[in-house]
């Protein structure tokens, strides 16, 4: 009994000491930024076998990364630093230890390719990584479809984008719209129906609550676009009947009653009399208005 | 038989519990980690523990099955007995090996126990699984892993009748670890510009055991099939393997002089 007691006092003591120490001679913080391996084949050989199980850490630490600079944690002012630098060589090696992650392509696809601060800005690295996925895995029409739809949304390269759909029409297990969504996407590339049918097809294959996250987002941010255009029709024709655009700052009303978008954050009219989102709603900035095929 | 009741005395089952406690802590912390890939960790998790404890296991008390003899001098008393000194041998192989098979089929009830809870937990999102929760291909990669340790275990046994245990558990590691990697020897010509040394190199791959056949877990937790035909190649491979190792062993056993 005497020794259980000892221990116990001589636990508290230290936990105590431990504590004083942290508040009064904390160590600088460390760089999180860095990756001491960057090899995926070296590591896969020092992981003797045991390479999926090391895949799954990398994964935790890419999805760890990628929510702490999201949360903006671990952001500079100004956000200098929400550009994920790691999240590329994290994907990649977690990919590398077990070629057939799933989910760490396609979580790439999305969060590479969007602008920051939502995601790295990278749709080179995006398409680079789910064409790792393909020479792994040749039939995944879902891969095929997600490059085409890193064509299509981030690039806006339409054409390049229905080759893509078309190509992933023709592979085993294909779902059947997706030659029609070639086709469309083809002939009029951008249009924000086929825009919300591509979310919605990837809201329904998200086997991850981020991804599900991002196409409900993406979703709304679609939303958001036609109610501007119905307002702004609304707000261009009070501005002839009164001679003049609406007071720039101003939260769009009509009859009394304040507009929020689908966060419910109110939409605002500008100087201009240009309806546009509140910066403090969660769907800004809005993607960059679909164009059509030239 | 009496080479389990010592693993029991020695405690070697304790891993089971700390093996319990891994599961069951990781199937809750997972969760909130993964975003969405718990069952697939769980599974990763569960096999890999499943190999490295009972890789631990067969190289630490198969080191000791002839050695410990030795140090204790009971080996007089054994030898005394009217059995064969290849008996002997082949006695304390059979008894690890059922320690190990103990070892790994609780093993295997207790993944499932947590896989079977998960997978009640998670049902709803069960359709975006590559396999089932409850899969039972699983059992494919954790039989193969029982052919694989009794293979070290056969190592260990082997370098044990002749050398130190501290030097036995060198050796078995390295063999362990030289068999993981041993693919890497195949194509060593293409990359070597001594033509001798290309053969030297696959002559190396064709006498370390090829330990990487045996790891089947990314292949099961990815829900891809893993043929029968594979099954019993591999299997049959190790026993192979490990006849080649006993019967050397007990050959060295037999010749070895105690006095």
């Amino acid at each position: 009994m005497l020794t259980v007691i000892a221990v116990g006092v001589l636990m508290a003591a230290a936990a105590r000491l431990q504590l004083l120490r942290e508040r009064t001679s904390p160590l600088p913080e460390r760089n999180e930024a860095t990756l001491y391996l960057t090899s995926g084949n070296a590591l896969r050989r020092m992981t003797i076998g045991y390479s999926a199980l090391a895949a799954d850490v990398y994964w935790i630490r890419a999805i760890q990364h990628f929510g702490d600079k999201r949360l903006g944690r671990a952001a500079a002012p100004g956000g200098a630093e929400r550009d994920f630098p790691l999240l590329y060589p994290l994907l990649d090696l977690t990919t590398t230890l077990d070629p057939r992650f799933n989910i760490a392509y396609r979580f790439g696809a999305i969060f590479l390719a969007e602008p920051v601060p939502g995601g790295a800005g990278r749709p080179d690295l995006a398409i680079a990584l789910l064409e790792k996925g393909l020479r792994e895995a040749p039939d995944k029409w879902e891969y095929v479809v997600d490059v085409g739809f890193v064509h299509y949304w981030w690039l806006h390269n339409y054409r390049e984008a229905a080759g893509w759909f078309d190509r992933a029409s023709h592979l085993p297990h294909a779902p059947s719209w997706l030659g029609a969504m070639a086709a469309t996407t083809l002939a009029q590339g951008g249009d924000r129906t086929s825009s919300r049918q591509m979310w919605q097809a990837l809201r329904e294959s998200a086997d991850n609550d981020w991804l599900r996250g991002s196409a409900e987002r993406a979703l709304m941010q679609l939303g958001a676009l036609d109610e501007i255009d119905e307002l702004q029709q609304i707000v261009d024709r009070a501005a002839k009947e009164d001679g003049a655009p609406p007071v720039g700052g101003r939260v769009v009303q009509i009859n009394g009653r304040v507009i929020v978008d689908p966060t419910g954050v109110p939409y605002e009219v500008d100087a201009e009399g240009r309806v546009h989102l509140g910066q403090k709603s969660s769907l800004f900035p809005l993607p960059d208005q679909p164009a059509h095929l030239s | 038989m009496n080479v389990f009741r010592e693993s029991i005395r020695d405690k070697v089952f304790y891993n089971l519990v700390f093996f319990a406690i891994l599961l069951t802590g990781a199937s809750y912390l997972i969760g909130q980690l993964t975003a969405g890939q718990d069952l697939k960790m769980i599974k990763d998790l569960g096999l890999a523990a499943t190999s490295v404890f009972g890789l631990f296991i067969a190289v630490f008390i198969g080191i000791g099955l002839v050695s410990k003899e030795v140090e204790r001098r009971s080996i007089y008393s054994l030898l005394a007995k009217p059995v064969d000194r290849y008996q002997i041998v082949l006695g304390k192989y059979a008894g690890l090996v059922l320690t190990l098979a103990v070892n790994v089929a609780i093993m295997t009830v207790a993944l499932y126990v947590v896989l079977a809870y998960m997978g009640w937990k998670l049902g709803a999102v069960s359709m975006s699984w590559e396999a089932p929760a409850l899969d039972p291909a699983l059992l494919k990669a954790l039989a193969l892993t029982f052919v694989e340790l009794c293979l070290v275990t056969a190592l260990a046994l082997f370098f044990s009748t002749f050398s130190t245990p501290l030097l036995s558990a060198a050796l078995t590691f390295g063999f362990f670890v030289a068999g993981r990697l041993s693919n890497d020897l195949r194509n060593f010509d293409e990359v070597m510009r001594s033509s001798a040394g290309g053969r030297v190199a696959e002559a190396v791959y064709w006498i370390l055991p090829h330990l990487a056949a045996f790891d089947v877990r990314a292949q099961v937790v990815h829900g891809q099939y893993v043929p029968a035909a594979y099954m019993a190649l591999t299997a049959g491979y190790g026993v192979l393997y490990i006849t080649a190792l006993l019967v050397p062993a007990t050959v060295i056993f037999s010749r070895r002089d105690f006095k």
